[in-house]
């Protein structure tokens, strides 16, 4: 492989291969530097059951609180986005039972009142904030449970769409809010209610009910496999 | 040389490559390119499977050793069943949760089983989008084209067509059920262009289609009540005595207990296996995505298809380190991210079909004009500041929320610097062999979404993935569940390993694998 050395990305953390320590659970590890907090786990020897998800920053499976050394603010992540450091102390967050309502998204006549009969805690947020600093999607979450309740539905749906539903809004909560749920909830309506119909979508699914592809089906369902090919070939 | 030196050169020639038109391979140079670079076409990776309904078919090494691999089930296994359903869903991601709420919705009663959380899968890292016809100038016939273009003429016509034409329909239902797809103006469907489409037919909710559509899922199995068995990973199927299938046995991860489910109809919708890390390459696959559906069911002797064709994303983080085989959304192209060497030219057109921009990237890095990272990777940049020079400042943050979010985590803000990308592997263009109604030649076994072969051809085009779960799930729940109120439990037994115990030894197979995998050993050992 012919390659010119000055192409190389220089990553002195790489190469030194610097060892830290970190807490896991209360218990002392040695680990790579700059590894996520899930690989470091592994790399602990560890068995992850509960705690791994999508490995993407996506699911939401992976959310821990961290602290790193002589802060004595704990944080939260997504353990396989964030990368461990010298000192720092990890753990797990464990499943938490926050109630969720259940309902019939499409029988709803009056979602924005409904709000209020299916989370009737909603409007007692004390305003504390520490859902929006326990957010690790950067969501302000206190803002978007005071729009639910002022029936801004279409803000809410906007501001939660980073929403991985990891949770970690729930048990910080004084009022016992379930933010993000109500937020599903909320960005649900706004979808199913107060979000115009495509009418475009309705005339395509009349057309091909109507048949008006079946001719163009017809003929291109016959062809032989190199006549198909040419077709295709023509399609840019 | 630090990092920020050698993105100068994407910087300096962003001006002169905006003028540039790249046109398309020919057909020939395309076959070409593919032949020489792509990683399906390396022989040493690849070996025949020895015995079983596949004997001969060539499949990778690592998967082959784990269809080949021995049930964790003894013949005498005890097989009292602890639940009794109509309907049995192995799988939590997007096919699985179409497939349940559909079977539930026409009445049949339904569990729904996963190895991990409801909802932890691949489903929820789509990103790029959804591909719909549903454009004026568009059409369920051009989606069939580029389709069929895009997967090298391979396709199963039949599951195709069904594909392109139920996609409006799934739109709808998606929406009834609250999905915000990005609208425009109209409020009609946005729609972006997407990698070897010939017109715009993505549907997305900024770049969290996945995570959007699998919220709405997820919340909706949960509205419905349908019974749940969470980590609980499936081991083995069950078979009647004429070998149509009945059930399956999990293994529950939280107490290591077996749990026996007897089903009328059992849907897999167990995913992909880019966990299995074949020929070494990271992956953009999440944590459960160990082809444990494709063992079972080759167990039970369920056909397979196309097992020899994988796709590598081209765009999978290659820098920092945290992030390696994490995807950066082909949305980048899509609206005009160029892929540039580090002699700082443009080598492929980007909105080429995956396999064959993935070929350029690999022959770019072989061939000496790739960007290495002292950990020993290498890569080519993808020229993301380019959008907001190209469509306005705030363009990367407005259209790419979550992958800005992603690497500013790592202090790289990618609306102003280059990423540097690899092919990652991505997604299993085959599977198992399934028909219409997403049904195998097992009866009453019906696969559906990545687990499924056929559909894709050679190569996933980007964007039907997310339709064929919804589309495949949903006529498997239909049918599974229409079959389900006409016909009696079928005796829960494992007859059918007797067969493949028998196959094995015949074929000396005492490679002491028994598979499903389940979770990839990610775990280090005492070193």
């Amino acid at each position: 492989m012919a390659q010119e050395d000055s192409n190389i990305i220089d990553q002195p953390e790489v190469i030194r291969h610097k060892m830290v320590t970190v807490e896991i659970a209360g218990k002392k590890y040695d680990v790579p530097e700059g590894i996520t907090i899930i690989k470091a786990l592994w790399y602990s020897g560890q068995e992850v059951v509960r705690g791994a998800g999508c490995l993407g920053g996506f699911c939401g499976a992976c959310a821990a609180y961290y602290r790193t050394k002589d802060d004595p603010k704990v944080r939260t992540c997504l353990a396989c986005q964030m990368a461990v450091q010298d000192g720092m102390s990890i753990t797990m967050m464990p499943p938490f039972p926050a109630r969720k309502a259940t309902y019939d998204i499409q029988a709803l006549t009056d979602p924005k009142q409904d709000l209020f009969n299916l989370y009737p805690e909603a409007p007692l947020c004390r305003n504390c904030n520490a859902c929006t600093e326990a957010c690790p999607q950067q969501i302000d979450v206190r803002e978007g449970v005071w729009k639910a309740v002022f029936g801004d539905f279409k803000s809410v749906s906007e501001m939660f769409m980073d929403c991985v539903m990891c949770g970690m809004c729930t048990p910080v909560c004084i009022a016992d809010i379930a933010p993000n749920l109500v937020a599903l909830y909320v960005s649900r309506a706004q979808g199913a209610h107060f979000t115009e119909k495509p009418v475009g979508l309705d005339t395509r699914i009349k057309e091909i009910q109507d048949g008006r592809f079946n001719d163009e089906w017809a003929a291109i369902l016959k062809m032989t496999e190199k006549e198909l090919a040419d077709h295709c070939a023509t399609v840019k | 040389m630090d990092i920020h030196a050698l993105q100068q050169i994407v910087h300096h020639t962003r001006d002169a490559r905006r003028q540039q038109a790249l046109p398309k391979f020919s057909p020939a140079d395309r076959d070409q390119l593919i032949h020489k670079y792509h990683p399906d076409y390396r022989e040493r990776a690849y070996r025949p499977i020895r015995f079983g309904i596949n004997e001969g078919d060539k499949t990778v090494v690592e998967l082959a050793a784990l269809l080949e691999g021995d049930s964790p089930i003894a013949d005498e296994f005890d097989l009292t069943a602890d639940y009794t359903t109509d309907v049995l869903v192995v799988g939590g991601g997007g096919a699985g949760c179409a497939a349940a709420l559909h079977a539930h919705a026409a009445g049949a009663k339904v569990i729904l089983a996963t190895k991990l959380r409801l909802g932890d899968s691949n489903s929820v890292m789509a990103q790029g989008g959804m591909q719909i016809s549903v454009a004026p100038e568009d059409s369920p016939v051009t989606h069939f084209v580029d389709t069929l273009k895009g997967g090298h003429m391979q396709n199963d016509h039949q599951l195709l067509k069904v594909m392109v034409e139920e996609g409006p329909s799934i739109a709808k239902w998606l929406l009834s059920l609250g999905v915000l797809f990005d609208r425009d103006g109209d409020g009609n469907l946005h729609v972006k262009k997407g990698g070897g489409s010939s017109k715009p037919r993505l549907l997305t909710c900024s770049d969290y289609t996945g995570l959007e559509i699998m919220r709405v899922l997820k919340d909706e199995v949960l509205n419905q009540k349908i019974q749940l068995l969470e980590f609980c990973a499936a081991i083995e199927l069950t078979s009647d005595e004429k070998g149509a299938c009945t059930g399956a046995i999990f293994k529950d991860l939280d107490n290591q207990r077996h749990v026996v489910v007897a089903a009328k109809s059992v849907i897999l919708a167990t995913g992909g296996i880019g966990r299995l890390h074949i020929q070494g390459f990271p992956t953009s696959n999440h944590y459960g995505a160990t082809g444990d559906g494709l063992c079972l069911a080759y167990r039970m002797g369920a056909k397979l298809t196309q097992i020899d064709t994988f796709q590598y994303h081209p765009s999978g983080a290659v820098y920092p380190e945290q992030l390696i085989g994490a995807l950066v959304t082909e949305g980048i192209r899509s609206e005009g991210g160029h892929l540039v060497n580090a002699k700082g030219e443009r080598f492929v057109n980007e909105l080429d079909t995956r396999d064959v921009v993935s070929s350029s990237i690999i022959r770019e890095c072989e061939e000496g004009r790739g960007i290495r990272t002292m950990s020993g990777r290498i890569g080519v940049w993808l020229d993301t500041p380019l959008l907001d020079a190209e469509h306005g400042p705030g363009t990367v943050e407005k259209h790419f929320p979550a992958m800005m979010l992603q690497f500013e985590r790592f202090g790289i803000d990618i609306s102003k610097d280059p990423v540097l990308i690899y092919p990652t592997l991505h997604y299993q263009n085959g599977g198992v062999k399934i028909d219409a109604n997403s049904e195998t030649n097992v009866t009453n076994l019906f696969v559906a979404g990545e687990a499924s072969g056929g559909l894709h051809g050679r190569n996933r085009l980007m964007g039907n993935s997310l339709l064929d779960l919804m589309v495949f799930g949903k006529r498997s729940g239909m049918t599974a569940a229409v079959r389900a109120a006409a016909m009696p439990q079928g005796k829960v037994t494992v007859g059918h390993l007797r067969g493949f115990r028998a196959e094995a030894k015949k074929h000396g197979s005492t490679n002491g694998i028994v598979s499903p995998m389940i979770l990839p050993p990610y775990t280090r050992k005492e070193s």
